[in-house]
């Protein structure tokens, strides 16, 4: 467990209210220098006001905010935006339209002689590819391209932490994976902190080293990608972060619950906290990845639909009992509806609700 | 209590900025508080209904007489093609920087019979052709819709054009010729323009004072003049305004109305050359000649004219005294200019930080002069202002301190252009998105300094385009200016007024073009800013 000192954004307890209407309440999370967070919810859940607070845009009414040691918002109290040295980089880009490529760039720059900022500001359009596009208007670029240059110039001046809101939503598919593949690269080269909202699980899952799933104004669970996917705290999380289903199950022990796919044991540490015992009727998480097709297994499932995804199939299987579950499939095990297929059942994390 | 915390500076400047047109409406309502039985009905009886007829049957008729013009002429030049249609296309909009009154005099003077047009054609071709009497009503009726048809021209020509090719080609497909097309795809489709441009035109004629001068016609602005300065009767001027505030009001909410309508549905697919119907030869002329006959009467015939008058006397016309009201005019401009631009900066920027219903309300208030007549916003304002001097001699000031001073006239002014300068400079303001400003301050720019790096550079034509556009039509401005300026105070309009209506209007040819060289400005900006939206 890593220390309080070590915390460089640290939120404690935070909460945002706008005339008196709670928005966001006892969120609490840090991040370590040169890590990189997700805010992760569906639209509406208050992660874009969370991080306005951060940024200074919005006062909050609960807690504390403490950037590199010093608090920069509690309660009737906030540092100015431009005072923060945080950057931002909206959705929408926000590019100044009366100013060029290389123009936008520098317009954070301050104290720095001529040869300084520039120099600045050619490095940073070398990372992201646009030194040829250094005089061009933002009206004449691509979305990618001014994504780009939004982030060049939120990382001109080295900003304590960098805030991306939902950075990708205005790209199409092919472009988000790619450039967010870049941007990672960037921030982790110039060890920049930062913190990105976004309503894609793909996104989050792409850039970030710790993801925060928020509903309803409170942050559910603040851990590893890995952990937020395979150990959810709770059917929320589950069902918001990837796909599965829920199957009905009985606890035959405190750790162990027993369902029509077959008996299975929970780890320890998760079943501490929920309070579940034996006898209690609960739900286990069974996602796609977990059942494994096996021509020779002697537990079967009908096939009721199929997608085809290209290199694997997303069955939609039929148990005995009726309840249905997810496997996905190498492509060339070609099954038709209605067919019965072997299954096995290969589960590291047993995750079970009540 | 929470409200009463947001009551800003900002919002009590939103409502200051609205008072002078509450206090133009409301002193045109205090007409009725004082009713001289006497004067009323002998308004009623010998005053209002001609006025009132008249004004109706030119409204109409101009109203009539624009649409015919603007639509043919805009689908000829943006649908068809014909042997200079590239040219008319820009031309066609040039006859919009020649006043109303302007435009009548030169005219009249053009084709009366001892005119120079029709002198020409006797002796040039002996022909004993007569034409129709220009000192008519057809005469009024056409000079006014020469100068106002630009404005339907523009926007029914921005119809057809954003209708695009594909709901031609659509009609084509079905088997509609060109003509048919016309008559049921394009014409319905471009309605709500074709609309909307004829109910601004009628709220300029309502408005007009000049033109209708000229030919002697009577209608409720020159019954509101004539009330004041003639029977110098106030109260019934205002009477009378409150009349012409009434017809104002339903065309004015009828036009907000046609407003919502103006969609532009497929702006990116715009008619392109390769996609116009040329024309046979024998249209191709009629094409021809019916915009080379427009663009003859509307603006050759009249500059002609005024050239005509004014060349031979050149040096005896310039004198001390011309440039005396070149000099007033321009400053008096220059300072409304100023000063209006000014109020639409700040009402923009009150606008943008405030969000509430008083704000918007403010701000449709005080953009709302636009609709009122110089006329009745000259009495309307009067009537609060002699209240004030009033108040002021019994408070033991020498008076009258406000009455003939600039101060009526430029709160006039502002009442009557803040929505010429505030919709370009609200237009450009609202590219100034919240996280333009907020990435601004992320990046340590804020305050003043935000105000010059980001927010000028970003509303700085808009600003440009609102100085022009109020200097111009100050300029031009006649009924508002010579019912409140400072006794002695000239500027070229009046200067105009007073000529023509002494029907000097050799002497009056000079301020005149001086007048139309200033007014061709804004047109030619706007015809450059078109061409290149088109390429």
């Amino acid at each position: 467990m890593s220390t309080e000192a070590e915390h460089y954004l640290s939120l404690t307890n935070v909460g945002i209210a706008y005339d008196s209407e709670q928005v966001l309440s006892g969120i609490s999370f840090s991040l370590q220098r040169g890590e990189i967070g997700c805010l992760l919810g569906p639209s509406g859940c208050g992660k874009t006001s969370l991080l306005r607070a951060i940024a200074g845009f919005e006062p909050v009414s609960e807690g504390s905010i403490t950037l590199n040691k010093k608090t920069i918002s509690q309660k009737r109290y906030a540092l100015p935006p431009e005072q923060r040295q945080i950057g931002m980089v909206f959705q929408d880009y926000a590019l100044f339209p009366h100013l060029n490529v290389i123009e936008n760039v520098k317009f954070g720059l301050h104290g720095l002689s001529r040869s300084e900022s520039d120099t600045r500001s050619l490095y940073l359009l070398e990372q992201i590819g646009l030194i040829d596009k250094k005089l061009v208007m933002p009206h004449e670029l691509s979305g990618g391209e001014q994504q780009r240059v939004a982030l060049a110039r939120a990382l001109a001046p080295q900003p304590k932490l960098l805030l991306l809101d939902e950075p990708f939503s205005n790209l199409d598919v092919e472009l988000r994976d790619s450039l967010g593949e870049q941007v990672r690269g960037l921030l982790k080269q110039t060890q920049t902190t930062a913190i990105m909202v976004t309503h894609d699980q793909h996104e989050a899952f792409a850039m970030a080293d710790s993801i925060g799933v928020i509903e309803n104004g409170a942050l559910l669970q603040w851990d590893s990608a890995y952990a937020i996917y395979h150990q959810p705290i709770n059917a929320f999380v589950a069902d918001f972060v990837g796909q599965g289903v829920m199957l009905h199950g009985q606890m035959i022990s405190s750790t162990e619950v027993q369902t029509t796919l077959g008996c299975f044991e929970r780890k320890s540490i998760a079943a501490t906290i929920d309070n579940i015992q034996a006898g209690d009727q609960v739900k286990v998480l069974i996602r796609p990845d977990d059942i494994i097709h096996q021509d020779s297994s002697e537990l079967t499932a009908k096939v009721v639909a199929r997608h085809f995804r290209g290199a694997e199939f997303l069955y939609h299987l039929e148990l005995d009992n009726r309840e249905r579950v997810l496997a996905l499939v190498p492509s060339h095990h070609d099954h038709a509806i209605n067919e019965k297929i072997g299954i096995r059942l290969e589960i590291d994390h047993v995750v079970v609700f009540k | 209590m929470a409200y009463f915390k947001r009551f800003s500076i900002w919002q009590l400047l939103l409502v200051l900025m609205s008072l002078p047109t509450m206090l133009a409406l409301v002193g045109v309502l205090t007409a009725w508080l004082d009713i001289d039985l006497s004067v009323l009905s002998h308004l009623f009886e010998f005053v209002i209904p001609n006025a009132v007829l008249n004004t109706l049957a030119l409204v109409l008729c101009v109203a009539l007489a624009t649409v015919v013009i603007a639509v043919i002429s805009a689908w000829l030049t943006t649908v068809c093609d014909f042997p200079g249609r590239a040219f008319f296309s820009w031309a066609l909009i040039l006859p919009m920087a020649i006043p109303g009154y302007v435009m009548a005099f030169a005219l009249v003077g053009a084709l009366e019979y001892t005119g120079s047009f029709q002198t020409y054609l006797r002796e040039s071709f002996s022909l004993s052709l007569l034409l129709p009497d220009i000192y008519s009503f057809g005469g009024v009726v056409l000079a006014l819709s020469l100068t106002l048809y630009p404005y339907t021209y523009l926007l029914v020509k921005n119809a057809f054009q954003t209708q695009g090719k594909q709901s031609l080609e659509v009609g084509q497909s079905l088997g509609l010729s060109t003509l048919q097309s016309f008559w049921r795809v394009s014409l319905p489709q471009a309605r709500p323009w074709i609309v909307g441009g004829s109910l601004l035109v009628m709220m300029e004629t309502l408005a007009d004072f000049g033109t209708v001068s000229v030919f002697n016609y009577d209608t409720l602005t020159t019954a509101i003049y004539k009330s004041w300065f003639s029977l110098f009767s106030f109260q019934s001027a205002l009477q009378i305004a409150s009349l012409l505030l009434l017809f104002v009001v339903v065309v004015s909410l009828l036009e907000r109305q046609s407003r919502h309508k103006q969609r532009f549905t497929n702006s990116r697919n715009t008619v392109q050359a390769r996609s116009r119907i040329l024309l046979p030869s024998l249209y191709a002329y009629f094409a021809c000649a019916f915009c080379g006959v427009i663009f003859f009467i509307g603006f050759v015939l009249p500059i002609g004219q005024l050239l005509l008058w004014a060349i031979p006397h050149l040096s005896l016309e310039i004198t001390d005294q011309f440039w005396r009201y070149m000099l007033g005019s321009f400053s008096l401009s220059l300072l409304a200019m100023t000063i209006i631009t000014a109020f639409a900066l700040l009402l923009a920027f009150a606008a943008r930080t405030q969000n509430s219903y008083l704000a918007n309300w403010s701000v449709k208030i005080s953009t709302l002069g636009y609709a009122l007549p110089g006329t009745v916003l000259a009495v309307g304002l009067l009537a609060p202002i002699a209240a004030i001097d009033h108040y002021l001699a019994r408070l033991g000031f020498a008076t009258p301190l406000l009455q003939g001073s600039m101060v009526v006239m430029l709160l006039a002014y502002s009442v009557r252009f803040m929505a010429v300068a505030f919709s370009p400079i609200e237009n450009n303001l609202m590219r100034v998105t919240p996280s333009i400003d907020a990435v601004s301050r992320s990046l340590s720019v804020s305050g003043l300094s935000m105000l010059r790096r980001v927010h000028f550079p970003m509303i700085r034509v808009g600003v440009l385009t609102a100085m022009v556009l109020v200097f111009v039509d100050v300029m031009k401005e006649l009924p508002i200016t010579l019912m409140t300026r400072p006794f002695g105070f000239n500027t070229l309009a009046v200067r105009i007024y007073e000529l023509s209506s002494e029907g000097l209007w050799q002497r009056a040819a000079l301020p005149a073009l001086a007048i139309v060289l200033v007014g061709l400005i804004p047109v030619v900006i706007l015809i450059l800013r078109a061409d290149k939206v088109q390429q």
